[in-house]
């Protein structure tokens, strides 16, 4: 991917992800990562090569690092946005909303706006907004980076029972180690920029939310740690 | 705006008008001079004209200000917005900052010819010269948004169309109401210059005329009216700006 001020985020980046699977892409910053991800929600085109979706483009849903909500819509209305585009009815839409605000523990602000809201629940309004769409495929860009770390467990956890109880593809973009880890069965680890694969490393332990505190999370952490170090030099 | 805050404000205003008229008060009596009569003169003035065609007056001014406004605003705002498509930008901006610094009340004979002397001619030029503070601004928004938003916007399957009705519009509207708040003392300006010819309505006209006649108190009780009716578009637009963007002025 070349940028049209010349600038090169990626060079040759090849991979698969199964359906249904978890996948962090982690690289230290300025590799890419972002462009990667805008590229596979289709929102940019790659200069070359291409990607291939098991799903429709409505299928895919995408979440920002600083939560990508509208100041100026109430939680509802962000809630609301992505149903009210693709045309679906306002009742079935109020439906839709209400439980997942519900689920999420956001009912009671429904009619607050995002900058009164503190930033771990305007992260679950991001997620209420991107699930509200029922996606196969959830694309992550360092979500909950600008957390502080309790809450930021809080809703590693949070995302693993989503991608659990879903069932949907997802795939996160991060700069942190830990969170690549405990979140990604698959860890993709990118170079300096252009970005390109230095590794895959699988991570079968993943998915299990005491993971964080084993001995194995702690070896895959140093693994994934060298690799990224070797890709950087 | 909670109760207290608008009490707080209003005694605010109440405590600026009473030093002003006091100042007014001390330079009359000092002058000792028909040309600035006291505040309680003007006053009985302002009653007089009140129950006269002082009414009617201000109605006319208010209805060419607002008009100018709203003409300037309806062809500034989609512009200016437009503008946040680069293609667009490269287009219209030159012509923005060529016209801008043009002092576009020169351009009263060409307006004249063009839409008469009546009441279309004075509200086009209040319009031309409000149009460029509008567009100025509401450009300047539009050029400075975050695409993050865009982008959020786009992953939820927008169209053009879309970003400019829930991102463009309503993340520039407060810039733009701000713009339009501002652009009351201009139109205020303007709207004195063009009422002061060719024309027997208008505050604009009862200057002029009281002042050939020499009628200071009237001229004045004009003068207080075109105040007023500046104080009332500026907090009428305030109100709406409150309203319109709420998520401005949380806390």
């Amino acid at each position: 991917m070349i940028y049209p001020d010349g600038t090169e985020a990626l060079h040759d980046v090849n991979f698969a992800i199964n359906s249904g699977a978890s996948c962090s892409i982690i690289g230290p910053s300025g590799c890419g990562k972002t462009t990667l991800l805008f590229i596979l929600a289709g929102i940019l085109k790659p200069s070359e090569g291409r990607v291939q979706l098991d799903a429709q483009p409505r299928e895919v849903a995408l979440i920002l690092q600083d939560y990508g909500l509208f100041p100026w819509k109430t939680i509802y209305e962000n809630v609301d946005l992505g149903l009210r585009l693709r045309g679906i009815s306002r009742s079935e839409r109020r439906g839709i909303v209400l439980s997942l605000l519900d689920k999420l523990g956001l009912r009671n602000f429904a009619y607050h706006y995002p900058k009164q809201l503190s930033g771990g629940m305007q992260q679950r309004v991001a997620f209420a907004r991107a699930l509200a769409l029922k996606p196969r495929i959830l694309l992550m860009d360092e979500p909950l980076s600008s957390l502080d770390a309790l809450t930021r467990e809080t809703l590693q956890n949070f995302l693993l029972r989503l991608w659990k109880d879903n069932g949907m593809t997802m795939i996160l973009v991060t700069h942190s180690i830990e969170e690549a880890v405990f979140l990604g069965k698959e860890i993709i680890v990118l170079s300096p920029r252009p970005g390109h694969v230095v590794k895959i490393i699988e991570n079968l332990n993943a998915g299990d939310e005491n993971y964080r505190t084993r001995e194995d999370f702690f070896t895959k952490c140093r693994e994934v740690r060298q690799n990224i170090e070797q890709g950087a030099i | 705006m909670p109760r207290g805050q608008a009490e707080h404000r209003a005694r605010g205003y109440i405590i600026a008008a009473l030093l002003l008229t006091g100042l007014w008060y001390l330079a009359s009596s000092m002058l000792d001079s028909p040309e600035l009569p006291s505040p309680l003169t003007v006053l009985y003035a302002f009653i007089a004209g009140i129950r006269a065609d002082l009414g009617f007056h201000i109605l006319i001014s208010a209805f060419r200000v607002l008009y100018g406004i709203a003409l300037a605003g309806s062809f500034a705002v989609p512009l200016g917005l437009l503008c946040y498509n680069n293609r667009i930008d490269k287009l219209i901006a030159p012509v923005i900052y060529l016209l801008y610094p043009i002092p576009h009340i020169v351009l009263l004979p060409l307006i004249i010819l063009l839409f008469g002397i009546g009441n279309l001619s004075k509200i086009v030029l209040i319009a031309i010269i409000v149009f460029f503070q509008i567009l100025v601004t509401t450009r300047d928004a539009a050029r400075n948004l975050s695409t993050n938003y865009i982008y959020s916007l786009l992953s939820l399957g927008a169209t053009p169309k879309d970003v400019y009705r829930h991102v463009i519009l309503p993340a520039c509207l407060p810039k733009i109401l701000t713009a339009m708040r501002i652009s009351v003392g201009t139109s205020i300006a303007v709207l004195f210059f063009v009422e002061s010819f060719a024309t027997q309505e208008g505050l604009g006209y009862m200057i002029m005329y009281a002042w050939s006649k020499m009628d200071y108190p009237a001229l004045y009780a004009a003068i207080v009216a075109m105040a007023l009716l500046g104080l009332c578009l500026y907090l009428i637009l305030e109100c709406v700006e409150k309203r319109l963007c709420a998520w401005v002025y949380l806390q």
